[in-house]
């Protein structure tokens, strides 16, 4: 088979890996590397479960190719732990709120909140609503989901604010 | 699934053999990465170009089956569920995108922005707020940034919001291949199902739309299923009011959804709003009249008399809002 050496620079490491060029990043994330953060939901792009960063901006790895993102800086759920693997404030405050149940929708969940808060500030409940419209969640029911990420966004505003003062 | 291939025994697994099984979406994937496997070649060529100019040579050299990939949000699922197996893949992501500009009353956009770029520019939003409005309804955050411009022209879906704008907008979609650009007008740019004017090695290099004047206004509005969803339908409406008298001196409509490709208008019918202000019922009755000109497909989406009835209620509000905002900024002057 022609594979082709590429360098994946995951969480901040560097894999340097053979894949065919066929090869979606998810099955390489999953099944070459071991990331069980990044699942397979739909294929399609649709459910959000295959969700990564890639250079800080919310992809589905389902429709990506492996050869296509190297040397791109790829974040997985597993990359917002800190050094000591403890829980980023995001995850705390889903567990706290019960934004998750079965957590099969979580990493992509906060995944993409988290792109949303690098990016804005403080934005609003239906902004929020519309950053995670496409990330399927078949327990929660969302409401827990999104008050999570609001106090999330709540505290860290506090939190800014607190500093600056 | 895949269950079967850990297990250890996909090699010995005879691949299905009844004609029917090939209909599943599921037994076309399972026989797909059996064959992969069993075979031990990947399902096509990939090259990586840098310029239009090295995917043009690209697509030629790899010749029928080559596909060129932009923002994949369309053509990867497609392969993913094997309805597309294009022999090779020419990657236009090496090309870089130029961000939006105006320049001659025209916005211009580059064929490999993103969506999200699109959506986040505030010049768009000031230049043409029509086109900020229908790109919101596109997808989910994940297809917007990474869905491009040109991609989602090439890919020509009949439900494409883009292509709406494009059509109410006098839209011009620049073309290169290998005897040049190419400059074709929105209304024959789209001409079937999934089927665009573009040939077989011609990319999308880029997107004019008319800059919002002064005494125009806009609207856009679609119905999907769910927020994100393929629309069942949508209008993008453009009405101009005349340089003199506060009546209606031009008005464009692109219709999604109501065709198997994104159609504008009927021109005939839309001129009969011009030189006055219509009142409601005259109004309804040119939505009903553009209505009856289009032809429905029923799909998986909906049934074709829903649509039917939808577009019409569409076209009205939309040409309603678009009128109202027109006559907004021509007060405001």
């Amino acid at each position: 088979m022609s594979l082709q050496q590429v360098t994946l620079q995951v969480n901040g490491v560097a894999h340097e890996i053979s894949v065919a060029p066929d090869a979606l990043l998810l099955d390489v994330l999953h099944d070459q590397l071991g990331f069980r953060d990044v699942r397979y939901g739909c294929g399609e792009g649709v459910c959000g479960t295959c969700t990564v960063l890639l250079d800080g901006e919310a992809v589905s790895s389902c429709l990506v190719y492996a050869v296509q993102v190297e040397f791109r800086e790829i974040t997985t759920l597993a990359g917002l732990l800190g050094e000591d693997e403890s829980l980023h404030p995001l995850q705390e405050t889903f567990l706290r709120l019960g934004g998750t149940q079965c957590g099969f929708c979580t990493p992509g969940v906060i995944l993409t909140a988290y792109g949303l808060a690098q990016r804005m500030p403080r934005p609003t409940r239906e902004e929020i609503r519309y950053e995670l419209g496409g990330s399927l969640c078949r327990c929660t029911g969302y409401t827990k989901i999104l008050d999570a990420v609001e106090s999330y966004l709540e505290n860290r505003a506090f939190a800014s604010e607190e500093a600056r003062s | 699934m895949t269950a079967m291939f850990e297990s250890g025994v996909d090699k010995a697994m005879p691949m299905p053999s009844a004609p029917g099984a090939l209909e599943d979406t599921h037994a076309r994937v399972v026989l797909d990465d059996w064959e992969r496997r069993w075979y031990g070649e990947p399902r096509f060529k990939y090259e990586l170009v840098r310029s239009y100019e090295e995917a043009v040579f690209a697509l030629r050299e790899h010749g029928e089956g080559a596909k060129a990939l932009a923002g994949g949000q369309s053509l990867v699922p497609l392969m993913n569920l094997r309805v597309l197996r294009p022999s090779a893949l020419i990657d236009l992501n090496g090309i870089v995108a130029i961000a939006p500009q105006v320049e001659g009353g025209r916005l211009s956009l580059s064929a490999m922005t993103r969506y999200s770029q699109v959506l986040l520019s505030e010049l768009v939003r000031c230049q043409t707020p029509l086109l900020t409005a229908a790109i919101a309804y596109v997808g989910n955050v994940r297809v917007r940034n990474r869905g491009t411009i040109g991609g989602a022209l090439a890919h020509g879906q009949a439900t494409s919001e883009l292509a709406a704008v494009a059509l109410a907008l006098g839209g011009e979609i620049l073309a290169y291949g290998p005897t040049g650009t190419r400059l074709i007008d929105a209304e024959e740019f789209f001409v079937g199902h999934l089927k665009t004017d573009l040939r077989p090695e011609e990319v999308v290099t880029g997107l004019r739309l008319e800059v919002a004047q002064s005494r125009q206004g806009s609207s856009f509005t679609e119905l999907a299923r769910r927020s994100g969803a393929e629309a069942i339908a949508g209008v993008a409406a453009n009405v101009t009011l005349s340089p003199e008298r506060d009546v209606i001196g031009g008005v464009r409509l692109g219709l999604i959804g109501v065709d198997e490709r994104p159609v504008a208008g009927d021109r005939t019918i839309l001129s009969s709003l011009l030189g006055r202000i219509p009142t409601p019922t005259e109004i309804d009755d040119v939505a009903a009249e553009v209505t009856a000109r289009t032809a429905p497909v029923t799909d998986s989406q909906s049934t074709a008399s829903y649509r039917r009835r939808l577009v019409r209620v569409l076209i009205r509000r939309a040409l309603t809002e678009a009128l109202q905002r027109a006559e907004e900024r021509a007060s405001a002057e």
